[in-house]
């Protein structure tokens, strides 16, 4: 069991808050991403998830008992961290031990379990090594085999790809997927990086200056954004966001159109502009298109398109794929 | 080319740090042959360096004369005694400014340091005055509360630059797997802190074992240590350089020696942060 429950949290330290009332729901085995900028209080609400922060008001619940004053050893939960934070004096088997022993097992127990962890994250090989003898890939399935081997209620995981490369995180980002779909146990996952969020999440929750913008699943935000905060972060390249004469005639203060939807001709089209900086991927090609009394404007085409800097190109978009937003930002 | 200058470069520095060395160390080198000479030699000039009458003459004599052992006995109380004192009183105070520091705690640490800048002298008369009334005068119990109360605020600053350099999130990582705070400290913190606390410990006991001001002061017989001891053969009847470098060997030499072998655990602890 792992159902997790926010009740008006709010969270300050000195004069400044940093999370204003969340309420927020998490059922048990759901896979639940915080997403937002830095410093939109997303770690720090894992932080108080976990109990390494105190809530300044409100509490928590974890599988219907209230938690908010328990301390972290005492709530069930196992975190994994931004820099693995393992043990360095320790060898990988005890590291992967260590919550075993702190938990009382007995010893033939713990190396059953230490080595079927070590089995499911290919750490094998390494138990005798110290931490500083491993990779970054490895260090960082170690602190997932830390937090595995004692079964907890939920994984909360602290940015935990982003010490990685561009090509491990991608591995560890499936690894982890995996993990999840095979154990079937609640995950909290903090991440600055939406691709993260939009790819492993079942439920994202993204956050803004230490309050809630939105929570649904990765489709929902994507298709309806509640607000224009929302819209800009979710999806990439971000959504275009416009002002003025193209957004007043739609009857909004502003109006977005994702690059990917934006419908593209060499002959006609609503808006004309001139192409500034053309990123060809092979897959896709992304146009930053300059037009006249807009601004800049990123579109996206599928595949090869034969056009380049300074080429004239008439950009559409579809009405039915037009987000509207009122004055406050909110989405009409 | 490049690399015959290096040569040449790394020969002269080798030469300059030599030079340096032996300069720092021969007035030890000239003590420890000195207490080796007759009086009459040891005050010869020119004076003779290697080719002397060897004699231990000396050594006997101050044995005869004032009871070493007595007196290094006296040294390892006073020095062990305030350092461990001080790092019990220590440990807790610079774990909870590194780990979880209120407002004040920078003022805290330089309001600390700031009682070094008194000269010890400032205070002699009150403090004397203080151990007279309460029976502490020339005292070991008197002496091991005096030197750790002077050394406790190098005790705490080392203790809290080592604590700084341990990641809170491996703490934080202990506590979430199920650590309470005692087993947090014992099996997390303190093996990590281990070669912080050592050098910590290594550095006092030297620092306590060299004072000379309040060990000379507060004490006249029954706890004076090793200082007191070599300073009673700088007497009025005038210097015997012979027997007050006898002395001065064989007070300085168990802590050469304790030095010497935990010179890497020394080294390791003073730079500690500086060269990682």
């Amino acid at each position: 069991m792992g159902a997790i429950t926010l009740e008006h949290v709010t969270k300050a330290f000195e004069n400044i808050t940093v999370i204003h009332h969340v309420d927020l729901e998490i059922t048990d085995g759901e896979f639940v991403v915080f997403v937002g900028p830095s410093g939109c209080g997303k770690s720090t609400l894992l932080r108080l998830i976990a109990g390494l922060e105190d809530t300044t008001t409100g509490r928590i619940w974890i599988d219907g008992a209230d938690v908010t004053r328990t301390p972290p050893a005492k709530r069930g939960l196992a975190m994994v961290f931004q820099s693995y934070a393992l043990y360095p004096h320790m060898s990988v088997y005890n590291n992967i031990a260590f919550p075993l022993k702190m938990a009382g097992e007995d010893r033939g127990a713990i190396k059953q379990k230490v080595e079927a962890a070590a089995a499911i994250l290919n750490l094998t090989s390494f138990l005798e090594r110290r931490p500083a003898q491993l990779s970054g890939g490895q260090r960082q399935r170690v602190a997932i085999g830390r937090a595995i081997v004692r079964q907890p209620k939920a994984f909360l995981f602290d940015e935990p790809l982003s010490n990685l490369d561009a090509a491990l995180r991608t591995n560890m980002r499936i690894e982890i997927s995996e993990l999840h779909q095979s154990l079937a146990t609640t995950m909290i996952y903090v991440t600055h990086d939406q691709i993260e969020a939009m790819t492993m999440a079942d439920k994202i929750v993204v956050l803004n200056a230490g309050r809630i913008e939105q929570v649904g699943s990765p489709l929902e935000l994507y298709r309806k954004p509640a607000n224009i905060f929302v819209a800009g972060f979710i999806g990439s390249p971000k959504m275009n966001l416009l002002e003025g004469a193209p957004a007043e005639t739609r009857g909004a203060k502003t109006i977005g159109v994702r690059p990917e939807h934006i419908l593209l001709s060499k002959e006609s089209g609503e808006w004309s502009g001139v192409v500034g900086v053309a990123e060809h991927l092979g897959s896709d090609t992304f146009l930053h298109v300059q037009v006249d009394g807009i601004g800049s404007i990123t579109a996206r085409a599928s595949g090869e398109l034969g056009l380049a800097h300074g080429d004239q190109v008439w950009l559409t978009p579809p009405p039915e794929r037009l987000y509207r937003f009122g004055e406050h930002g909110e989405a009409i | 080319m490049a690399r015959a200058v290096t040569a040449k470069r790394k020969l002269t520095f080798t030469v300059i740090g030599w030079l340096i060395g032996l300069t720092l160390f021969f007035p030890i080198l000239w003590t420890i042959l000195t207490s080796f000479k007759t009086e009459g030699e040891a005050v010869a000039t020119p004076p003779s360096f290697l080719f002397f009458n060897w004699t231990l003459e000396n050594y006997f004599e101050v044995q005869s004369r004032s009871d070493y052992f007595r007196h290094a006995m006296n040294s390892v109380v006073i020095s062990f005694g305030s350092t461990l004192l001080g790092l019990i009183v220590a440990i807790p105070a610079a774990w909870s400014m590194a780990f979880s520091p209120s407002k004040r705690t920078k003022d805290i640490l330089m309001w600390m340091l700031s009682t070094k800048m008194l000269p010890p002298v400032g205070v002699l008369v009150p403090i004397y005055l203080m151990f007279r009334d309460s029976g502490l005068l020339d005292t070991r119990t008197g002496l091991v509360g005096v030197l750790m109360l002077m050394n406790l605020p190098i005790i705490v600053w080392m203790l809290y630059t080592y604590f700084k350099e341990i990641p809170n999130d491996i703490l934080e990582a202990a506590r979430m797997d199920g650590a309470s705070l005692g087993r947090e400290i014992l099996y997390v913190l303190a093996p990590m802190a281990v070669p912080g606390i050592a050098s910590t410990l290594l550095l006092n006991i030297i620092l306590a074992w060299n004072e000379a001001f309040w060990t000379l002061n507060l004490t006249a017989s029954s706890a004076a240590p090793l200082s007191a001891f070599i300073a009673s053969y700088s007497s009025p009847e005038g210097l015997f350089w012979a027997k007050l470098s006898a002395a001065s060997t064989l007070a300085i030499a168990p802590i050469l020696v304790m030095g010497w072998f935990s010179q890497k655990q020394l080294v390791r602890g003073l730079t500690f942060g500086a060269v990682k």
